[in-house]
C-alpha cells in the first residue's frame, strides 16, 4: 500500500525519530511511503489559540498538500481529529498511526520487541477528540518483552494543552505534577503515548528532574526491534 | 474580574495548600460517586441526547415559552415580573420585601441571586437576606464567596467549618469533631429563623411552561422549609430555566441529581404551582430574568451554554478546576461552564482570559448531562476574543500571525526550522515564553526529518533504517 506521511510541524522540527521510527514501521510493514515537502502545519495552534482565519487556511493547505494522496498517515492524534473536525480529514483518507495499523492494515502485533517497562498515557485528544479507543494498548500488548505497567488517573489531562502551557503556565504545572507523581509512582522506565505534544510537556519535567524516566512516542517502541 | 484576569488568579489560588487538598479531595468522590450512579442507568446516552434536544427546543421558542409560563403562573395564583438586568431585578426584589416590612429574608441556594447580588442589594435596603443552605450559610459566616455551582464551601474542610461555626453560630461553644454535631449546630441557628421569617427568596431549577411548575431539587430540605414556611416566596429565575413540557422533567430529574452528587434521585425535590390556601406561601412572586442572556441566545454557537442544567460536572471533571478552585474564575459561576457563561453574560472584554481556562482536554464534554461541547464554544469565543478585542499590535498577535506565514510557504517554514536549530526565530519565538524553569525544552535536534528523508539513499527502502 502506498501511504503519505504527514509528520506534523512538531515531530517534523523537535522529534525527527519519531518520524523515522513511522516510516520503518510502516516500511516493514509492506507499505511504500511517500513524504510530500511542501507539508507543514495543520493549524492547530492557530485554531485553538483564537487566530481561527489562519489556522483554517492553513488547514486547506494542508487538504490541497495531500489531495492526491490515497491514505494519509500521521502520527499526531491531536493534529488528525482537529483536521476532521475542521473538516480537513481528506474524506476518510486521513488515519492517525494505530488506526491504520489496526483498522486499515489489520495489524496488532507488528513484530516489535521492546524489553523496558512501560505507561502510557491515553492522551486526551487521542481519546476523547479523535476516538483512538484501545488501539495503542492492543498493539503495545503484542510486543515482545514489553512489561505494560497501570498508569493511575491515566484518562486526566497533563496539563499540555498547546498555547494553555504558556498562558497559564502555573495551572499547567499544577497539573503536570499530578501526572508525573502517578508517572513515577507506576514504576515505568519508559512514558508513552500516541502524540509527542504530551510528551514534550511530561518529558521535559522528567528531565529537569532528572526522574530516569524517559518519554517516546508509540512509534519508536513499535519500530524497535 | 480583576485585570489580570484568570492566570493570576489561578495563580494566587494554587499557593493555597489546603484549599487544593480540600477540592482535590472532594472532586475526586464526587466524580467516583458520579461514574457509579451513571453507570447504572443503560440508557444515559439517550438521555443526555434528550435533555440536549429539549433544552434546545425551549431556546429556540424561548420567547414563546416564556409568554405560555406567564399564562400559567398567573392563572395558578401568581404573580410574573419581568427583569432586564440585576439592578432592575433587585429593585423587584426588595421592592416586595420591602411591601411586607420584612428586616429579613431566608433564601434557598440560588445562582441566580448571587449572580445579581441580591444579599448586598438588599442590604443596602436594610434586609438582611440569610442563606440557608448548609454551605452557602458556611460562606456566609466566614465571609466567604462560592467557589463551587453546587457545593459553595468545597474549598474548606471539616477543620475549618468546626473553627467557623464553633466562632459564630455555637458562640464558643466546643462542637467537637463529628459532621453531624456541625450539622446540628447550624440546624438549630437555622431553624429558629425558618419558623420567624415571614418571607423567602430561591432560583428555580426547572419552570414548566406547560403547567406553570416551578421546581427546585436540593439534598438538606432547608429549600423545603423556605419554600414551604413563610408566607411569601419570590423565585428569581433565569430565563434560560423554561422547560415547554411537563414531561421534559422526566429526563431532568434523571439527569440532574447523578451528575451533580452522584444520587439516584434528590433527597428533595420541591415542585410548586402558583398558591393554594392554607398550604405553603400565600404569595408568590416569579421574576424572569434575562441580565445578558438574550445577547447569548444571538451567538450561534455560544448560546449552548444556556442548556446548562447547573449540575457541576464539568466542574468536578475538569483537570483545571480542580486545582485551582472556583474563586480562580472570579464569577458564580466557576469551571468550564464558567468560562464560557461569565464572558458571554458579562461581555467578552470584561473576562477575555476566561476562554483561555482550559486545556481542551474535553473531559467536560464527555461529562455534561446536556451534550454541551465546551470545548467547541471556548475555541469559538477564543476566535471571538481574537477578532473584537486583541490590538493586531500585540506580540502575540504578531507572532501568530508571522508564525502563519511561515507555515504558509515551505521555503519560509524550512529556513525557520533552520533558525530553531540555533535557538532564535518565530518556532522558538512561539515556544519559549512562559515555558518555564519546570520544564526542560529538548535540544532542537540537528537534523529535521524532512532532512533525514532528503538523505535516504533512494532504493533499497529497508537500508535506510533509523539509527538505532
Amino acid at each position: 500500500m502506498r501511504v503519505a506521511l504527514f509528520i506534523t510541524c512538531f515531530n517534523d522540527t523537535l522529534f525527527p525519530e519519531t518520524g523515522r521510527a513511522v516510516v520503518t514501521l510502516l516500511e516493514r510493514l509492506g507499505c511504500e511511503v511517500d513524504f510530500p515537502e511542501a507539508q507543514t502545519c495543520c493549524g492547530q495552534m492557530h485554531v485553538n489559540t483564537g487566530y481561527r482565519e489562519r489556522g483554517l487556511a492553513l488547514a486547506r493547505r494542508f487538504e490541497r498538500v495531500f489531495a492526491d494522496a490515497e491514505v494519509v498517515v500521521s502520527p499526531s492524534a491531536s493534529c488528525v481529529a482537529y483536521l476532521r473536525e475542521h473538516g480537513a480529514g481528506l474524506d476518510g483518507r486521513l488515519a492517525e498511526l494505530t488506526e491504520f495499523l489496526v483498522d486499515r492494515l489489520g495489524v496488532e502485533d507488528v513484530g516489535a520487541t521492546f524489553p523496558h517497562r512501560v505507561a502510557l498515557h491515553p492522551t486526551c485528544h487521542s481519546a476523547r477528540l479523535m476516538g483512538i479507543g484501545d488501539r495503542p494498548q492492543r498493539l503495545l500488548e503484542h510486543v515482545r518483552g514489553i512489561d505494560l505497567v497501570e498508569l493511575d488517573n491515566a484518562a486526566v489531562c497533563c496539563g499540555f494543552g498547546g498555547t494553555f502551557s504558556v498562558k497559564n503556565a502555573d495551572t499547567s504545572m499544577a497539573m503536570l505534577s499530578d501526572k508525573l507523581r502517578d508517572v513515577l509512582n507506576s514504576g515505568a522506565d519508559v512514558c508513552t503515548a500516541a502524540d509527542n505534544s504530551c510528551l514534550l510537556h511530561i518529558g521535559g519535567a522528567l528531565r529537569h528532574q532528572r526522574a530516569g524516566v524517559r518519554v517516546m512516542h508509540l512509534a519508536e517502541i513499535l519500530a524497535a526491534t | 474580574m480583576s485585570k489580570t484576569g484568570f492566570p493570576a488568579a489561578a495563580r494566587r489560588e494554587l499557593a493555597d495548600a489546603q484549599m487544593r487538598r480540600n477540592v482535590g479531595k472532594a472532586t475526586s468522590t464526587i466524580r467516583a460517586r458520579r461514574a457509579a450512579r451513571v453507570a447504572e442507568v443503560p440508557d444515559w446516552e439517550a438521555l443526555r441526547d434528550a435533555g440536549a434536544a429539549i433544552k434546545a427546543r425551549a431556546m429556540a421558542t424561548l420567547p414563546e415559552q416564556l409568554e405560555r409560563l406567564e399564562a400559567s403562573v398567573t392563572r395558578a395564583g401568581g404573580q410574573v415580573h419581568w427583569a432586564h438586568d440585576a439592578a432592575e431585578c433587585n429593585a423587584i426584589v426588595s421592592g416586595i420585601v420591602r411591601g411586607h416590612g420584612a428586616p429579613e429574608v431566608i433564601k434557598v441556594k440560588s445562582l441566580a441571586t448571587d449572580e445579581i447580588g441580591m444579599n448586598d442589594a438588599l442590604a443596602k435596603d436594610g434586609v438582611a437576606a440569610i442563606e440557608t443552605d448548609l454551605a452557602e450559610l458556611i460562606n456566609q459566616l466566614g465571609h466567604d464567596t462560592s467557589s463551587h455551582i453546587l457545593v459553595p464551601a468545597i474549598h474548606r474542610n471539616r477543620a475549618e467549618i468546626k473553627q467557623l461555626f464553633e466562632r459564630t453560630v455555637a458562640r464558643g461553644e466546643d462542637l467537637g469533631w463529628e459532621p453531624k454535631a456541625l450539622a446540628e449546630a447550624a440546624r438549630c441557628h437555622l431553624r429558629e429563623k425558618f419558623l420567624s421569617v415571614p418571607v423567602a427568596t430561591s432560583g428555580a431549577n426547572f419552570a414548566v411552561a406547560e403547567t406553570g411548575t416551578i421546581g427546585v431539587v436540593e439534598s438538606e430540605g432547608n429549600g423545603r422549609m423556605c419554600l414551604t414556611l413563610p408566607q411569601v416566596l419570590i423565585t428569581v429565575m433565569g430565563i434560560e430555566k423554561v422547560l415547554p413540557e411537563w414531561r421534559d422533567l422526566e429526563v431532568f430529574v434523571q439527569l440532574l441529581p447523578r451528575s451533580a452528587t452522584g444520587e439516584r434521585m434528590n433527597p428533595y425535590t420541591s415542585l410548586w404551582t402558583g398558591v393554594h390556601a392554607g398550604d405553603g406561601p400565600q404569595e408568590f412572586h416569579l421574576v424572569l430574568l434575562d441580565n445578558g442572556r438574550t445577547d447569548v441566545l444571538a451567538d450561534e454557537v455560544g448560546r449552548s451554554a444556556l442548556h446548562c442544567i447547573r449540575c457541576s460536572a464539568c466542574l468536578n471533571s475538569c483537570p483545571v478546576y480542580s486545582r485551582v478552585g472556583g474563586h480562580a474564575y472570579e464569577s458564580v459561576y466557576p469551571g468550564p461552564i464558567g468560562a464560557i457563561l461569565t464572558p458571554q453574560l458579562r461581555g467578552l472584554e470584561n473576562a477575555p482570559t476566561l476562554p483561555y481556562a482550559s486545556s481542551l482536554c474535553g473531559a467536560c464534554y464527555e461529562f455534561c448531562p446536556v451534550k454541551i461541547n465546551i470545548p467547541s464554544v471556548l475555541l469559538h469565543l477564543r476566535g471571538r476574543v481574537v477578532r473584537e478585542y486583541k490590538s493586531k499590535r500585540s506580540p502575540e498577535a504578531l507572532a501568530m500571525e508571522t508564525i502563519g506565514r511561515v507555515f504558509a510557504s515551505q521555503g519560509l517554514y524550512e529556513r525557520a526550522q533552520k533558525l530553531a536549530r540555533l535557538g532564535h526565530g518565530p518556532i522558538m519565538a512561539a515556544a519559549l515564553p512562559g515555558w518555564t524553569s519546570m520544564r526542560g525544552l529538548p535540544e532542537v535536534p540537528q537534523q529535521t526529518f524532512r532532512e533525514w528523508w532528503r538523505s535516504r539513499p533512494p532504493e533499497p527502502a529497508d537500508a535506510a533504517g533509523p539509527a538505532s
